[in-house]
């Protein structure tokens, strides 16, 4: 097995944990935790399969996978913004939700095959040796992750709806005394944390496999959250974390298939492991909450 | 007020499941006659809701522990399965011996098994800060992973031609059903013990109020000279004990043997059937027994009437959501404010 094609693999494999992350740090930022990345990468993955294979459409399964996160993340949106509701319990619930209905959904869609989204060669760049082939001639979902990843960086340092974003999440009483809308503007933060993660979740059904299967979202969901942790809330860093999981989740589907005579239990734990050392790491290394945003997870109440 | 916001929650969401039926084109009548009526019908129907609470109910109990003193144990799942494998190691390791009781050592060793395997993450709580929600999660596929390892290799039945599951039990290792019973067994008694347990120590003694005061005012626990790190010890080592119990209760009751999976999602559940019954032992025992109810309910609505079993899992997520909202009505007072603007 070449150099090349598991590198490509890896490029392939930390894209949905880049996609769904992106979405998450910007949810963080503006102050809200939302657990629920996982259950709506998995209706972002059975609807936007399901509407590929309606409409014989991959943008149109895309654009519905990105809508069905959105649309998900509104359900806790309204619970934590409207009610006030504990966030870390109805992240939970808000995934449990989202596997129930993506199965109701994706179970009608069993067995189906659809041509993965073709990848787009670059010209030039996708000849050079090595790196060629994996960075340059993959889906469009790859290249978008990276672009993606400097306008959130640019957008939460540069511009000034970013920078009141991050108000909001540092501190939702002063950011209100300024006069900034806290309850809008982490409404449209939790949506683009939805949409990041139905994209994520259309990515894997649509790009990565071609086909929909039950929990297919594999606790990918789950990493997310960590690697925005990892990141200590910068978009920068969350390349290097989703690579390092990529990684981790690739190399071992090539340790299997090689047969090393390693249980495959243990092999696929890998990435599981990884994020329990991870976590441990960062915490010890860097404290308990190095990094993050002031009124993370602290229910907004108004009080006039 | 108090008693109230959960019922409103669970009509709600029963709401919202028939709306979902009907739209599927199925009637909601006939549905709920399948998930209430019918689940509560007979003898047979009343015993088979007793084990399927059983479980839920000790797991959730347990978690109020964690979740009255501010603690994230999402991993009852994982330790749920950790104790019924090493409850069902000790039972397998026994078998053909002419040991007469080997099921009271059972339930010890998997009571033991789920709190160290809750400890893990307390411990990388406490010595490291690290957050317990997703270790003790990503230690929840660690615990399936390790079950389904061990049940395809060295716990597999020699003579099972090949299949992945363990050798049945012995009756020696087998938990006694309750008297004039033939389906219920010891682990509804458990439960019921557990819940009265949780009674006297929750409003009766120092520790409850130390949990109580930990997750309600950290600072204050601080000053009354409560210890954090000893607080998140024992409240994860009472709830993974009895996750633990409820595993092996339920491999050694229930299943008779070890497969792949020992379990139906009850940890995860126990989340909902906890805040359904808002953290209160008494409440626990009755949202128990309706999300008991809803998970056997589904099983024969996707029999009876082809309803997908996944809608069971899209009511539980629902109504914790339901559930989680109607505390803040509770809690807060309301105003609608036109436009959002004021003065």
């Amino acid at each position: 097995m070449s150099f090349e094609l598991v590198f490509f693999t890896i490029v392939t494999a930390s894209t949905p944990f880049l996609l769904a992350a992106l979405g998450e740090l910007v949810t963080e930022r503006a102050g809200v935790l939302n657990l629920g990345v996982e259950g709506m990468m998995a209706m972002g993955a059975a609807c936007g399969f399901a509407a590929a294979i309606t409409f014989d459409s991959n943008a149109i399964g895309v654009l519905c996978g990105v809508i069905a996160g959105a649309v998900t993340s509104a359900v806790f949106a309204l619970a934590v913004l409207g009610f006030a509701a504990n966030q870390v319990g109805s992240g939970l619930a808000l995934t449990i939700f989202g596997m129930g209905v993506s199965g109701m959904i994706g179970s009608q869609f069993v067995g189906m095959k659809r041509v993965q989204i073709a990848a787009i060669q670059i010209p030039g760049l996708s000849e050079l040796p090595f790196i060629g082939r994996p960075l340059f001639a993959q889906d469009i979902f790859v290249y978008f992750s990276f672009i993606l990843t400097a306008l959130v960086a640019w957008y939460l340092s540069r511009t000034r709806s970013g920078l009141m974003l991050r108000a909001v999440g540092e501190n939702h009483s002063s950011a209100r005394a300024l006069g900034l809308p806290v309850r809008r503007t982490r409404l449209c933060a939790i949506l683009f944390g939805g949409a990041c993660a139905g994209l994520a979740g259309s990515y894997l059904s649509l790009a990565y496999t071609g086909f929909w299967s039950a929990n297919m979202t594999a606790s990918k969901g789950w990493i997310a959250v960590l690697l925005v942790v990892f990141a200590a809330w910068r978009p920068g860093r969350l390349i290097v974390g989703a690579y390092i999981f990529g990684a981790a989740s690739v190399l071992q589907l090539h340790a299997q298939a090689a047969q090393f005579g390693i249980p495959s239990q243990l092999l696929t734990s890998v990435p599981y492991v990884v994020t329990i050392v991870a976590l441990v790491i960062l915490a010890w290394r860097y404290g308990r909450n190095a990094g993050a945003p002031g009124s993370l997870a602290n229910p907004y109440i108004s009080d006039r | 007020m108090r008693t109230a916001a959960p019922i409103a929650a669970l009509l709600l969401a029963f709401g919202v499941a028939g709306l979902v039926i009907a739209i599927l084109g199925k009637s909601p009548v006939a549905a709920f006659h399948v998930y209430v009526i019918g689940s509560l019908s007979d003898a047979w129907a009343i015993q088979e809701l007793m084990v399927k609470a059983a479980p839920l109910i000790m797991i959730a109990i347990g978690l109020s522990y964690c979740f009255r003193a501010n603690l994230w144990n999402i991993g009852a799942e994982g330790q749920f399965v950790i104790g019924g494998l090493f409850g069902g190691w000790l039972a397998i390791t026994f078998h053909g011996s002419d040991w007469t009781y080997v099921w009271p050592i059972m339930l010890l060793v998997g009571a033991v098994a789920g709190a160290c395997y809750a400890l893990i993450p307390a411990f990388l709580k406490v010595r490291f800060g690290a957050n317990e929600i997703l270790t003790s999660l990503m230690l929840v596929n660690i615990g399936q992973l390790f079950l389904d390892y061990m049940v395809r290799g060295q716990l597999r039945d020699p003579r099972g031609m090949n299949f992945p599951q363990s050798v049945a039990f012995d009756p020696s290792a087998t938990l006694p059903t309750i008297w004039g019973s033939d389906r219920v067994h010891l682990g509804f008694i458990f439960a019921l013990v557990a819940v009265v347990l949780t009674m006297i120590v929750g409003g009766r003694s120092i520790f409850g109020y130390r949990l109580r005061l930990t997750g309600d005012a950290p600072k204050a626990a601080q000053f009354a000279g409560f210890s954090s790190k000893t607080t998140t010890l024992l409240a994860f080592a009472i709830s993974g004990s009895l996750a633990g119990l409820a595993g092996v209760c339920e491999v050694s009751g229930q299943i008779g043997q070890l497969q792949p999976t020992i379990s139906p999602g009850y940890g995860f559940t126990a989340v909902t059937v906890a805040f359904l019954g808002r953290l209160h032992p008494v409440g626990i025992v009755l949202s128990g027994l309706v999300l008991a109810l809803v998970m056997i309910g589904g099983e024969n609505a996707q029999i009876m009437l082809k309803l997908p079993l996944d809608l069971t899992t899209a009511f539980q997520g629902l109504l914790l959501l339901f559930v989680l909202s109607a505390d803040a009505v509770v809690s807060y007072q309301f105003r609608f404010v036109m436009g959002g603007r004021r003065r």
